[in-house]
């Protein structure tokens, strides 16, 4: 039996007055092949070790982390991909609740900002409204976020206004909405987007992009936001 | 502790315990109806685990080729094994379009077919004509329709301003002395601090409670929270012993691979080679209901065809399959696949075993989602201000089998009814709430004193493995007499240890630890329920297979299960075999 060695962000508001790193050893078995699977014996060992997790499949986005010093999700990294001692810390830019738990509020302030639902004001048919299967194609590659911020935390410009930038998840999200065939508010969210801070502190960096557990590309999706924006002064 | 003294009191009109797929979708019914609405979870709704769901929702649109939802109603009746309550099944069969085609107004990004109408691919046991062949009833989003189903579901409750109370655990549920549901007392997880949140009707969708067993593809927040709670107030659970195990969850890991891969096109095979499902279900073959699947599965491993070095495994083969279908309609199947078996789907099968998968029994409600009990010898009186919807809720239609996309469509249907009585009968019900009972918070707060005292108890995550291995080697695909008894004996046992659990971190600050050791009080009623019915239950129908009873017995057995966790003892109710508007669907022997 292998060992796996830790150095955990640990921080219980209740009791410790700053913030530390903890070294953790856990014994692996052949069967622990994700992050995850160990993180979860850590606490066997240490009940008090705080972390979400929910599906350890990645489509829930609860366990994402700072993994050494990279943002990814505990549950699709693989244990033999890290160098140890495997440096755990939260999300970046996020304010801290508990150990490897952050407060999302502002992350999901910022989703809800872009007006997150289908907006159509006709009145619904009969049946289901039609979208050519080319249309739906569209949606690939955004409708796919699970909400996980390991794109926002990693983005210099999210964490300098996390009040005022959308953030990557958020512009994906608006553009989800931008790219369906069934929406109809393009230009009111393009409109709410005009904006020196809400979309235009996106400088392109694309850490965003190589942060993403789920290999999509919020850039490229800012990028086809400022392309309407552009397109339509024309 | 002094917040433990005094919880403070929210009043609300409804709430609703759950923000997954039957949370969700009754909560849309509720805020847009204008009534003060507080939606408590565990977790952020997109978290919750209708977001795995993989294959798709069934609803006989006919997109691609005849269908008809009087079909869809005998394809549920005969997977239930006659088990389900035919009133519910065909209101939920009816409803699905409606259903359906609302998501995709909502904006759900359904797949689509070259004429612009939803993508529908065929799924285990659907059937067109009575039984004849399979059909295209499983409306898609890609392998990802859960994922997409429950955003655009809380989409639309941010467009309904829905007020959501995140990383909040409910506790237990108050009842006065006339039964009533009055609310829940919860828990705030950041900050530890427990309140009552007053209702006049409470919803509970807490989904489902895999994780009893040791391997299972659910997530680890399945804790059949709600049944623990309505449990502890006295309500029984119904028909405990039907667990679903899917035939291909990925060996060792327990994630699910979907029943959609075999709609495509995908085949089971032993170590031989064989497509061996022509031999137990040669019209159906690979596409044969789940739990006749599994017991094949189950017994090709048992006679010595399993693969690799232990021969405890199955191949799914997908390699024939054009790789461009793969990238397009499986493309998570293949991530899944990449990720935890190690295998590119394209080029090699993927190892799979049965994996305990969904549970068909629940709290016990009707088709209009209230929870009935059983009272002055009727069977169907209800609990006043007490709704359940989802995999929690047992209405019941999927009876002792469920069929895949058949869950997705429970809990649009019965969350929408359930919300839509919940707007009515508060309606009918005085403007001013109920009286709480003095002791309305006793229950959760004892609970809570005593985790904080226990000294020198049990560790949680030993205890929780103890039940996870007796129910998985008691109480698995197929089952023994005599492992039966042993393991209501063993599981009382496991339950002792539940009751002195002890946690080391006593923070009040997101206490995970507690959170855990709360969740195992639910699952080991959860876990009761299921071995003592089991045991009690001498045939095999769907998915309890009984080793000593391998017939079903319709004489004797034709008839639900209910558990009662005062004095750990079953009652009776009859299956409804009435429809609500057409003939009903007469027993007959299933064969695929
Ligand atoms: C991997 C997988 C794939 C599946 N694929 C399909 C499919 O293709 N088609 C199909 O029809 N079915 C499928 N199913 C089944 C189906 O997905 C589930 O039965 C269904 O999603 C359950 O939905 P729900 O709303 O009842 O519960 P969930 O989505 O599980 O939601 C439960 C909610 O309750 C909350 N909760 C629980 N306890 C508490 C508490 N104590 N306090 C506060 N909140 C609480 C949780 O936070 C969560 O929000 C699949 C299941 C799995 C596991
Ligand atoms: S590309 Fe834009 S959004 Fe992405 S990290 Fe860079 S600045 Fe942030
Ligand atoms: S875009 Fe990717 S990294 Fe960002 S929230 Fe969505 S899934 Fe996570
Ligand atoms: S646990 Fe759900 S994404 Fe990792």
């Amino acid at each position: 039996m292998a060992t796996v060695k830790f150095r955990i962000y640990r921080y219980d508001p209740d009791k410790d007055e700053k913030p530390y790193m903890e070294d953790v050893t856990v014994e692996r078995e052949a069967s622990d092949r994700k992050l995850l699977d160990i993180l979860v014996k850590a606490k066997y060992q240490d009940d008090s070790i705080a972390f979400r997790r929910s599906c350890r499949e990645g489509v829930c986005g609860s366990d994402a982390m700072n993994i050494n010093g990279k943002n990814g999700l505990a549950c699709l990294t693989d244990i033999d991909s890290l160098k140890q001692p495997i440096m755990l810390r939260p999300l970046p830019g996020l304010p801290v609740i508990r150990d490897l738990i952050v407060d999302m509020t502002q992350f999901f302030k910022q989703y809800h900002s872009i007006k997150p639902y289908l907006i159509n004001n006709d009145h619904p048919p009969e049946r289901e409204r039609l979208q050519s299967p080319e249309e739906r194609e569209e949606l690939n590659g955004l409708y796919e976020c699970i909400m996980c911020a390991c794109c926002s935390t990693s983005c210099p410009s999210f964490w300098w206004n996390p009040d005022k930038f959308v953030g990557p998840a958020g512009l994906l999200a608006a553009y989800r909405f931008i790219a369906d065939t069934r929406d109809q508010a393009t230009s009111e969210r393009l409109d709410d987007l005009e904006d020196p801070y809400r979309l235009f502190r996106c400088h392109s960096i694309m850490n965003c992009v190589d942060a993403c557990p789920k290999g999509l590309n919020p850039t490229k999706a800012i990028g086809k936001i400022k392309d309407l924006m552009v397109r339509r002064l024309v | 502790m002094n917040q433990l003294a005094h919880p403070t009191i929210r009043k609300f009109d409804a709430i609703i315990v759950g923000a997954g797929g039957a949370g969700l979708r009754a909560a849309i019914q509720l805020s847009e109806s204008g009534l003060k609405t507080a939606v408590i979870s565990k977790v952020f709704p997109t978290r919750s685990h209708t977001v795995a769901a993989q294959g798709g929702v069934a609803a006989s649109l006919g997109n691609s080729e005849e269908d008809s939802w009087q079909w869809h109603m005998y394809d549920t009746v005969k997977g239930s094994d006659w088990l389900g309550d035919q009133d519910a099944i065909e209101f939920m069969c009816r409803k699905a379009n409606e259903v359906v085609v609302e998501l995709e107004h909502y904006g759900m990004p359904f797949d689509r077919l070259e004429n612009g109408k939803i993508y529908q691919r065929p799924f285990g046991g659907h059937m067109s004509n009575f039984g004849e062949k399979p059909v295209r009833r499983a409306c898609a989003a890609a392998d990802r329709t859960g994922h997409a189903m429950l955003h655009a579901m809380y989409q639309r409750n941010v467009r309904a301003n829905t007020q959501f109370f995140v990383e909040w655990m409910a506790l237990d549920l108050i009842r006065d002395i006339d039964g009533q549901v009055l609310g829940v007392t919860a828990m705030e997880m950041e900050t530890g601090e427990v309140v009552i949140f007053q209702a006049k009707a409470t919803l509970f969708a807490t989904g489902g409670a895999g994780r009893i067993y040791y391997s299972s593809t659910n997530a680890f927040i399945n804790t059949g929270d709600g049944l623990g709670m309505a449990a502890r107030a006295g309500i029984p659970l119904e028909d405990m012993e039907f667990w679903q195990f899917h035939p291909t969850g990925v060996a060792g890991a327990g994630v699910l691979i979907t029943e959609g891969v075999r709609g495509e096109g995908g085949i089971l095979r032993n170590s031989t080679g064989e497509r061996f499902m022509e031999r137990y279900a040669p019209n159906a073959k690979d596409l044969a209901s789940r739990d006749v699947v599994s017991r094949a599965m189950a017994t090709e491993i048992k006679e010595g065809r399993g693969c690799g070095p232990d021969k405890d495994y199955l191949l799914l083969d997908l390699t024939h399959l054009d790789p461009k279908t793969i990238m397009q309609r499986l493309p998570g199947i293949r991530e899944i696949s990449l990720q935890f078996a190690g295998t590119d789907p394209i080029k090699e099968s993927i190892p799979v075993v049965p994996t305990c998968h969904y549970m068909m029994g629940g709290i016990p409600t009707n088709y209009h989602g209230q929870v009935v009990v059983t009272k002055d010898g009727r069977h169907d009186a209800v609990v006043p201000g007490f709704y359940a919807a989802g995999e929690c809720a047992c209405a019941s239609v999927h009876g002792a089998n469920r069929l895949g996309t058949n869950s997705l469509l429970d809990l649009l249907v019965f969350g929408k009814s359930a919300g839509e009585s919940m707007v009515s009968d508060i309606k009918a019900m005085p403007a001013a709430h109920k009286e709480l009972p003095q002791d309305g918070s006793d229950l959760a707060r004892s609970r809570l004193a005593r985790l904080e005292n226990q000294q020198s108890g049990a560790n949680v995550h030993e205890v929780q493995l103890a039940m996870r291995r007796v129910m998985q080697d008691h109480c698995g695909v197929f089952r023994f007499p005599d492992m039966l008894a042993q393991g209501v004996t063993k599981i009382l046992e496991v339950e002792k240890q539940v009751m002195v659990t002890e946690i080391r971190d006593k923070s009040q600050v997101f206490n995970t630890a507690r959170l855990e050791a709360l969740e195992l009080d639910n699952l080991i009623e959860v876990a009761k329920a299921t071995m003592v019915s089991a045991e009690a239950r001498r045939e095999s129908r769907g998915a309890q297979a009984r080793e000593d009873f391998p017939d079903r017995d319709d004489a004797n057995w034709l008839k639900h299960t209910l558990w009662h966790r005062e004095g750990n003892r079953l009652d009776f109710k009859p299956v409804q075999m009435k429809p609500l508007s057409v003939d009903s669907i007469e027993l007959k022997k299933r064969v695929y």
